[in-house]
């Protein structure tokens, strides 16, 4: 019988009842009395030299506040980028400054150049409009290749060219290279990652509010990790303590990674909150995310996959150029490398394994995490070249797979791409999917299809990936500026309720129903005795926010540690209370027992005793029952499963439809099924519209083309089929105290390689080998026009 | 969006006044002018809702020919049971752009990708404004351009129902206009091909295969023809060469299911 409460239990989620009933708080429904309303004027040139910025007549027009420029933030740090990654030669990479607004050059479309701060939007929209900028248009730099080949027009002029680093990981060139020549067979593969924009629901705003009296800044902004943007901003842009500045990120509508970075907007209206003395309010419509919102993917690679005579794999070779736009976001320069080379071993024993990376500088809008961040793009390249070897050398994609597959016995295994599997079990997750996608019965549907005049393809997937990346001093060495641990502080009320105060952060993500059960299960009480705090760095301890599949494994486990010091201390009162030695005190479903005895007293008398402690041994314990943990991990969490779409092809039109996908997962121990299939059936809609829809695509003078949903091409509902998804393979997470492993980003890691393998599956006889992302009617048209 | 005047009329003169005044512009049910001019990319003074005239909503039939009042929407046309015309309405936008866009809006700004212009044109339809009427024919004038003159209102469209029909939409991924869309018609003067989303010429004709169907009204009687990707649009979306392959294959297909 399913439980109905604690962990296991598919606890409906509790946030909803406000989301779904329009009682949700976002930034933008925060309104502060005498606010302003700031509207950016924004670059319309890819690249470019500001000769002049004229904003007298702006000035003069009704409601305006204040006219900001460059200029106003002269000596005013520069947006930092939190991850430092040194190259092949041991040299860091090349970090061009990022300016709060632009300083004397332009660098995408839609750059910040001044901002109008103003009474009402309207007229600060209106008098944007009368900023007279004088730009004088440079060669933009657009493609990846040309912005690397000599001679090209340089992104920044202070650095020696576009690269920011040239970076490798896995064995010795020289071994690599022997093992390909060597080899009984060597499949090669040129493809692209296409550039996707995140499209949260919610745009990103920033409100910027300053007390005079107190010298206290407060931002209220659309992030994920409202603690990192708290040290970022406060330490590196605008010098403010930390003390005197407060970040709240209270709901927010989607993330999807783009609101882990800190962005100008946030800075500026920090900084305008005290420059024009009242509130600074910013929110983007949905032309300027286009534009400002950090982009994720954008991949150009070359992998080369060597086998011996029997199909089983020897070496694994891989160049990547990564686009990292016109400046660093965040932690831009960390995803094409210790979050992409790190998983190229896939769940294979490929003995050999070399990545390449080139990050490079365009003026496009900086490139950074998007739900995934580098798992995906490594999946992709690793799945399609081992289905292309497989086709080629005739073996069935699912043996060649499973031949090659890290068997269950081996853990932990350590990879020749530096990082080591606690756990795992890829042949179960295999056996999993080929009963859940029915994968004896497609020759059957693939006949309906074609007796009415449709092609049919069965696409196979494996993905690993790693969540909760960690630990801290690992990460540091790895060129990461900051901590990955996580915080919670678990807070007990008088009367036995119970508030935690977490340092993860829900955009979508459940939170607020999950991380309960945990508490709930380990105390035995029911989960509505707890509620969750997050998203507010007065009333949190110091924590790193939501992002790469973290939460319930680093800021769950931090949970459990400090609700562990809760229940240690719980026990000592229940042992005075009763008389009895701490040793022999049991705690079960809400009540202490004396071990062997009918004596007990419940969770409510214990903590009343706390605040209330009359009879309380007070000569050994504090009173209170409030207790803080930070837990860093002393490794990262290795989801893995394995993926399986069908898709029908309209060779005429080369129309795409998925009709089936099935997921199986591995995520080791599962809180709320629920929520974990929920996340799921999201990150497999956002792969299948990477695979077949999204593409954000500039134009060679650095414009966006697509840059509304006009063309910009969102899934939609009827664009995805019924999933069926099963996580009923698990092998728990050997070093978390709760054995999971993460469940955000694996259905965008494992779908876009599913779909595409599926879809070449379906042309294979025509001669397709390989079609780019997104696979839209018009390429798959063209692909099956050229194989004929 | 810029300020502007609002007015709303109960009768077609009351309109046509009104849209006399400088930079004044008629509205439908808003779904292309609204959002283009909150973009601040359209900035009329004044705004002349056309939804308040009685004359104008509703769907009839009279004497063997169907007439669409000008301010009637896409939603009230699907449910009209016109056969082809209504599943092409039924399918425009989503169902808040069905609830408030109108058939005289669609046509008066005759987007080259738009549904409309294909069944009016395929239908040998007849625009009716305030103060005449315009064959099909004569009515499109190119991407965003029709020859109705400066203020003058479409107040409704007539045809004659066809024998047989059926429109054929091939969804552009992201907007879902149509990346291309053909209709074929069986009317008393013979079969009508037309093809919205295709050419650089907007809504058009396909006389080949008119001819080609008049002969022999079946999807095979097309395959031997070729459609010319020269002055085919290309964009993100299809080259010219993808536009004129789908014209051949939705013409067949619309052949196939009339």
């Amino acid at each position: 019988m399913p439980k109905d409460n604690g962990i296991g239990a598919s606890s409906k989620r509790r946030e909803d009842v406000r989301f779904l009933t329009g009682k949700g708080k976002y930034t933008d429904d925060i309104n502060i009395y005498g606010q302003t309303y700031a509207y950016f004027v924004r670059s319309q040139v890819a690249h470019g030299t500001i000769k002049g910025i004229d904003s007298t007549a702006a000035e003069a027009m009704p409601g305006v506040v204040k006219v900001f420029t460059g200029a106003d933030f002269e000596g005013i740090g520069g947006i930092p980028c939190g991850w430092q990654v040194t190259d092949r030669n041991g040299e860091v990479m090349q970090e061009p400054a990022h300016p709060v607004l632009a300083q004397g050059k332009v660098r995408h479309v839609g750059d910040p150049i001044a901002v109008v701060v103003a009474e009402s939007l309207q007229e600060a929209r209106d008098a944007a409009e009368a900023v007279d900028v004088d730009i004088d248009e440079l060669p933009a730099v657009v493609d990846m290749k040309a912005a690397l080949a000599a001679g090209s027009t340089k992104v920044h002029d202070d650095l020696t060219s576009n690269l920011c680093y040239d970076w490798t990981l896995g064995g010795e060139k020289a071994d690599v290279d022997a093992a390909f020549e060597n080899a009984h067979h060597v499949t090669t593969l040129d493809l692209v990652n296409n550039r996707l924009v995140a499209n949260p629901m919610e745009p990103r705003v920033a409100i910027g509010k300053y007390d005079a009296a107190d010298e206290d800044y407060t931002l209220y902004t659309t992030s994920q990790n409202p603690h990192v943007i708290r040290l970022l901003m406060g330490a590196f842009v605008l010098g403010i303590p930390e003390h005197k500045l407060r970040v709240v990120a209270p709901d927010v509508g989607g993330g999807f990674g783009t609101k882990i970075f800190h962005y100008a907007e946030e800075a500026f209206c920090t900084f305008a909150a005290k420059a024009v003395g009242r509130p600074v309010k910013w929110t983007a419509d949905r032309s300027e995310a286009f534009i400002s919102d950090a982009h994720g993917r954008d991949h150009v690679t070359k992998i080369e996959l060597a086998l011996d005579e029997n199909g089983m794999f020897v070496a694994l070779r891989t160049d990547t150029m990564a686009n990292m736009g016109a400046y660093l976001s965040t932690f831009a320069p960390s995803v094409p490398t210790w979050l992409h080379g790190t998983l190229m071993a896939g769940t294979y024993k490929t003995p050999h394994v070399s990545v390449n990376v080139r990050a490079v500088f365009t003026n496009t809008v900086p490139v950074d995490a998007y739900r995934g961040a580098g798992r995906p793009e490594a999946t992709y390249q690793l799945e399609r070249v081992i289905d292309k070897a497989a086709r080629e050398i005739g073996i069935d994609p699912i043996t060649i797979r499973r031949q090659n597959f890290i068997k269950a016995d081996e853990f932990p295994y350590a990879t020749p791409v530096a990082v080591e599997y606690d756990t795992g079990d890829y042949d179960a997750t295999m056996n999993k999917l080929i009963e859940i996608a029915d994968i004896a019965g497609f020759a059957g549907r693939k006949a309906e299809s074609e007796a009415k005049g449709k092609r049919r393809g069965l696409g196979i997937n494996c993905y690993i990936e790693a969540c909760g990346i960690a630990p801290s001093n690992l990460v540091g060495q790895l060129g990461a500026r900051a901590g990955l641990y996580e915080s919670a502080t678990v807070r007990v009320t008088a009367t036995g309720s119970i508030a935690v105060m977490t340092g993860s952060h829900s955009h979508g993500q459940g939170h607020e129903t999950t991380f309960p059960q945990v508490v709930a299960d380990m105390l035995g009480i029911d989960e509505s005795m707890i509620d969750i705090v997050h998203g507010d760095t007065s009333k949190v301890p110091m924590g790193m926010g939501t992002y790469g599949s973290r939460s319930l494994a680093v800021g769950g486990s931090a949970i459990v540690k400090a609700t562990e010091k809760i229940i240690a201390k719980a026990k000592k009162i229940a042992a005075h209370l009763l008389e009895a030695g701490e040793a022999d005190i049991e705690l079960a479903d809400g009540q202490f027992t004396v071990a062997g005895t009918d004596k007990s007293v419940a969770w409510g008398d214990v903590t009343l005793a706390a605040y209330v402690p009359h009879n309380y041994p007070l000569e050994d314990i504090e009173p209170g029952l409030e207790e803080t943990a930070f837990y860093d991990p002393n490794n990262f969490t290795y989801p893995a499963g394995a993926y399986a779409c069908e898709v029908e092809v309209d060779e005429a039109t080369g129309k795409v439809t998925v009709e089936r996908f099935a997921a199986a997962d591995d995520f080791g121990n599962v809180i709320n099924p629920m929520i974990v299939e929920g996340q799921v059936h999201g990150g497999i809609g956002q792969g299948i519209g990477q695979a077949l829809l999204e593409h954000a695509v500039y134009d060679s003078d650095g414009q966006l083309l697509s840059g509304s949903y006009m063309d910009y091409a969102m899934p939609r509902a009827s664009d995805v089929p019924s999933y069926v998804v099963d996580h009923s393979c698990q092998t728990p997470c050997t070093h978390n105290p709760l054995g999971v492993k993460g469940c955000g980003e694996a259905g965008a890691i494992g779908s876009p390689p599913a779909v595409v393998n599926a879809v070449v599956d379906a042309l294979a006889d025509l001669g397709v080998t390989h079609i780019d992302m997104p696979l839209s009617p018009n390429r798959v048209w063209s692909a099956i026009q050229a194989a004929k | 969006m810029y300020d502007f005047e609002f007015v709303k009329p109960s009768t077609v003169d009351e309109a046509v006044a009104a849209l006399s005044s400088e930079d004044a512009q008629a509205l439908g049910g808003g779904q292309t002018l609204i959002p283009t001019m909150k973009q601040r990319l359209a900035s009329p003074t004044k705004l002349v809702s056309l939804l308040g005239i009685a004359s104008m909503a509703g769907v009839s039939e009279n004497n063997g020919v169907v007439t669409i009042g000008g301010a009637t929407t896409h939603a009230d046309v699907a449910a009209a049971g016109l056969g082809a015309v209504s599943t092409l309405a039924g399918n425009i936008g989503d169902p808040a752009v069905r609830n408030r866009g109108t058939i005289g809006g669609s046509l008066a700004n005759n987007d080259p990708s738009a549904d409309y212009p294909a069944a009016i044109l395929a239908l040998g339809a007849t625009i009716v404004t305030n103060n005449r009427e315009i064959a099909a024919g004569d009515f499109f004038d190119g991407m965003f351009t029709t020859t109705l003159e400066e203020g003058e209102i479409i107040t409704a469209v007539s045809f004659t129902p066809p024998s047989a029909a059926s429109y054929q939409k091939f969804e552009q991924p992201a907007s879902h206009f149509a990346l291309t869309g053909v209709f074929v018609a069986k009317t008393a003067s013979g079969v009508r091909v037309a093809v919205t989303g295709a050419s650089e010429e907007g809504v058009h004709r396909w006389t080949t295969a008119e001819d080609a169907l008049n002969t022999n009204f079946s999807a095979d009687a097309l395959e031997g023809l070729s459609v010319s990707p020269d002055g085919m649009i290309a964009d993100l979306h299809g080259t010219a060469e993808y536009r004129a392959n789908l014209v051949k294959v939705l013409a067949q297909r619309a052949v196939a299911s009339c």
